[in-house]
């Protein structure tokens, strides 16, 4: 299967002849071609290779269209519970630059004392199963071909059940997972001793897959009272997962740090979290930087998540990041929807691009302050490490509470999660092996009494699956009603007859959000905005943000629902987009036809930079072409320009009205008409509006030729100029 | 435990390192921290690692389960859960696959009972 740019994934012939497909290639993959590079105008030095197909960041327009890559992986995190919606999140996300895909687990997979068969719906995140990951895995291939770029792709392997996990990522070629005891013992309340046997086992098999490894460290962030103060606690953290991980066999350059600026506005955040983030960088050398973006104080406010993760941006650029991770404006208010995965994505695209080599201007100050608190953080993290040991060990400092307390190390406020270590799920299912103890597999770790002479341990059975994927058994479903064939069959009518409905989640949701602006107090404006969605229509109407904008004047509320409607675009009347002659054609036109312009800014506006655009030489405009053009300037009466039109013999008038202030842009554009009829030139001349609030509509019902708006380049113009022109003489 | 910022108290003993040696015993206390946990899991093993062992051999998740369920109902998870089915196949001279099944069908463990005789702890 190949993807074609046009047409959307099958998902159904995606499906198809899985049992049989295998991943074409295992491990992580770090962007190439990282370096200098010259792309457009421009020489950056923080980049990596370009995609074959992308869309550029909005204002690339203005630059050719360039779409730079940062040097590090960019990672996309997906929790719509759905994973045939996940993969078309996927495409979108990777068109926009992502390369790392991270899907988050369904709600309780931790507990799951097994694994997960078939393609269940999960809540806040998918089960992770074998069809699921090779499903998405083989949707992957296709579109890193696509875009032309490797895509990583990533979930987890805690809880109970992740030697077997590790296994089937490591047979179904996942590029990269979480792995870190300390995760199941502090967050997920997995018995300790289990969750550390287990990994040993599952960083073996990790490692032989080459997979890049996350640690657990950022939900201290996340769960913290006051993020900041578990920084020494997080090093400790980090340095355990990562000495245990190397001396398991995973090389150190695929042992990543999930590192997290801790703090975010209104405290005086870089301040705080640059320190913290060299300290580390200096520890841990030679390890990978994981970049995530904080979330503890995310609120449902997109614009404020969005600033503080541009600021965490700038401490990735400041220090240095491998993988930049990102979080979606949204998810300070709900599951992540399709737009905002993407929204993220850009927001580090742009940020990383927009700082890229800030470094060869702008230094970190080493000594002084910052190294005073870099000193401090690394002398609290040691004497952690030393009462752990005091303590009898890191069981028994668990045991006691040292972890995720609110204080700053060495100062304890006695609220930090404790576990007993006989405690937890999975308690007391460890057993010690014999001395007869045997596993004929590959990548085991362990003690392995296995008989002398062999070639590799599974020469006992004839082969693993590690060594032999034909040996790996494929099951495909095991419930009946909850699948995702069912899941296609409910939206099959949307999907087969090309309808179109709202979402933001799932194929067919039907959700929609709106920004409304209230005059009204906050609790006032909240039960009216529920009511105006009510009467248009929406169900199950929500209010997912609010923001006072003065406790009296006014409050600006977001409101999601569901619309229960499809659209048929073959009903929609859709009129035909306007064909662009060639340069060379518009050039042949003018080599043999004079044609005058005159142009203005009309009205009492002094915005002169659109009409610039369109008639200057020097952006190709109109002159370019051999246009011959009269610009009378801004704020000119429309009068004067009919006037000038009369004077010149002026084949086209052109205005800009770039305030449209009680509809002023409407009123200039009649006027313009209504003059030249009453002047008896309107047959002679082509009347053209333009302006950031005028599209061709709104122009050709003033009466005008045409209209042209927001992204209007000289060429649209002259394209339109010299077919119309061609067609009056026609006549 | 509720203690107040003794950090400039607790120091002293860091007080005089350099960076590097600082550094250095970062790094050497963790080691000490992990080294008893990598023992820990040199020597043990869990029904996940042994089902992540029959994953390997080539067994499906729902053998593995019913496989790893038997040698913990009969205490023979400490033998490994591949050599059980490797033990219990040269016994009956079948495939190991076969025999494997079979385990997991609950079909066969008296014999495999009676092969690790003296060995299973529970």
């Amino acid at each position: 299967m190949k993807l074609e740019k046009d047409k959307k994934i099958d998902i159904k012939g995606l499906l198809k002849d899985l049992e049989n497909y295998r991943p074409r290639r295992k491990g992580w993959h770090w962007r190439e071609g990282v370096g200098k590079r010259k792309i457009g105008s421009f020489e950056y030095r923080e980049v990596s290779e370009n995609l074959k197909n992308s869309v550029p960041l909005p204002a690339a327009k203005y630059f050719n269209n360039i779409d730079p890559q940062p040097d590090c992986v960019i990672t996309t995190e997906i929790a719509s519970g759905r994973f045939e919606d996940d993969i078309r999140r996927m495409r979108m996300a990777a068109w926009h630059g992502a390369d790392h895909m991270m899907v988050i687990r369904t709600a309780g997979q931790s507990h799951f004392d097994s694994l997960i068969e078939g393609t269940p719906e999960g809540v806040g995140g998918v089960p992770i199963t074998r069809k699921q990951v090779r499903a998405t895995r083989k949707a992957l291939d296709m579109i890193e071909d696509e875009v032309g770029r490797p895509i990583n792709f990533h979930s987890y392997i805690s809880g109970v059940a992740g030697p077997e996990i590790a296994v089937m990522f490591a047979e179904e070629g996942v590029n990269g997972a979480h792995q870190d005891p300390q995760y199941n013992v502090l967050y997920r309340n997995v018995n300790m001793i289990r969750s550390f046997v287990d990994a040993a086992v599952a960083k073996k098999v990790m490692a032989s897959a080459g997979m890049a490894q996350i640690d657990g460290a950022h939900n201290a962030n996340a769960t913290a009272r006051e993020a900041w103060k578990v920084m020494p606690e997080l090093m400790v953290q980090h340095a355990i997962n990562s000495i245990f991980s190397l001396k398991v066999g995973i090389k150190k350059e695929n042992i990543c740090l999930s590192t997290v600026p801790p703090t975010a506005p209104p405290a005086p955040c870089m301040r705080m979290d640059l320190p913290y983030a060299v300290a580390l960088r200096e520890l841990f050398k030679g390890f990978k930087m994981r970049a995530q973006m904080n979330t503890r104080y995310m609120e449902s406010c997109t614009r404020e998540a969005t600033v503080t993760h541009v600021l965490n941006l700038m401490i990735s650029r400041l220090t240095s990041a491998d993988i930049q991770s990102t979080i979606t404006p949204d998810e300070g208010r709900n599951v992540p929807w399709h737009y905002n995965n993407i929204n993220a994505v850009n927001t580090a695209k742009q940020a990383l691009v927009g700082m890229d080599g800030l470094r060869d201007m702008v230094e970190i100050k080493r000594d002084g302050e910052l190294g005073r608190a870099v000193r401090e953080l690394k002398e609290r993290a040691v004497l952690f490490m030393e009462e752990i040991l005091e303590a009898g060990g890191y069981f028994n400092a668990v045991q006691q509470g040292f972890f995720v307390d609110s204080g700053f190390y060495p100062e304890r406020n006695g609220d930090g999660i404790a576990r007993d270590i006989n405690g937890g799920i999975g308690a007391g299912t460890v057993v010690e092996r014999d001395e007869d103890y045997m596993a004929p597999v590959c990548h085991h770790f362990g003690y392995n009494n296995l008989p002398e002479g062999l070639d590799k341990p599974c020469s006992l059975i004839n082969e693993c699956t590690l060594c032999n994927p034909e040996k790996i058994v494929f099951i495909d479903e095991l419930d009946e009603n909850d699948n995702v064939n069912v899941r296609l069959q409910e939206t099959a009518e949307i999907t087969e007859k090309g309808l179109i409905k709202p979402e933001v989640e799932w194929c067919g949701d039907g959700i929609i959000s709106m920004n409304i602006f209230l005059p009204a107090e906050e609790r006032t404006a909240e039960f009216a905005a529920l009511e105006i969605a009510k009467k248009m229509g929406l169900e199950d109407a929500e209010v997912i943000h609010k923001q006072v904008m003065h406790p009296a004047e006014g409050t600006y509320v977001e409101v999601k629902g569901r619309v229960a409607f499809t659209i048929d675009p073959k009903t929609l009347k859709i009129p035909e987009a306007e064909e662009v002659l060639s340069e060379e054609e518009i050039r042949e036109y003018l080599n043999k036809n004079k044609v005058k312009v005159v142009a203005a800014t009309v009205g009492e506006d002094e915005h002169s930079v659109g009409m610039r655009e369109i008639i200057d030489i020097k952006h190709g405009g109109l002159e370019k072409f051999g246009f011959e053009c009269h610009y009378l300037g801004t704020s000119v009466p429309v009068g004067k320009v009919v006037d000038a039109a009369i004077e010149l013999d002026a084949d086209a008038v052109l205005i800009s009205t770039i305030i449209t202030h009680a509809d002023i842009h409407r009123i200039n554009m009649q006027k313009l008409n209504n003059l030249c009829i009453e002047k008896g030139i309107r047959d002679k001349v082509i009347l053209i509006g333009g302006g950031t609030q005028v599209t061709n509509e709104i122009a050709v019902e003033s009466g005008l030729d045409a209209g042209f708006g927001r992204g209007t380049k000289g060429i649209h113009v002259a394209s339109f100029l010299v077919k119309k022109l061609k067609e009056v003489k026609a006549q | 435990m509720q203690r107040p910022d003794d950090f400039q108290e607790r120091r002293r003993h860091l007080a005089d390192l350099t960076e590097e040696e600082l550094e250095k015993r970062f790094w050497e206390l963790a080691e000490k921290i992990v080294d008893p946990l990598l023992d820990l899991a040199y020597k043990h093993t869990s029904p996940s690692i042994e089902r992540s062992v029959l994953l390997r051999m080539g067994f499906s998740s729902l053998e593995a389960n019913g496989i790893v369920d038997g040698c913990v109902k009969k205490g023979l998870l400490g033998k490994g859960a591949g050599h059980v089915v490797l033990k219990f196949a040269e016994n009956r001279g079948i495939d190991y696959l076969e025999a494997g099944r079979l385990l997991a069908g609950e079909d066969g463990w008296d014999e495999v009972e009676a092969l690790f005789q003296g060995g299973g702890a529970e």
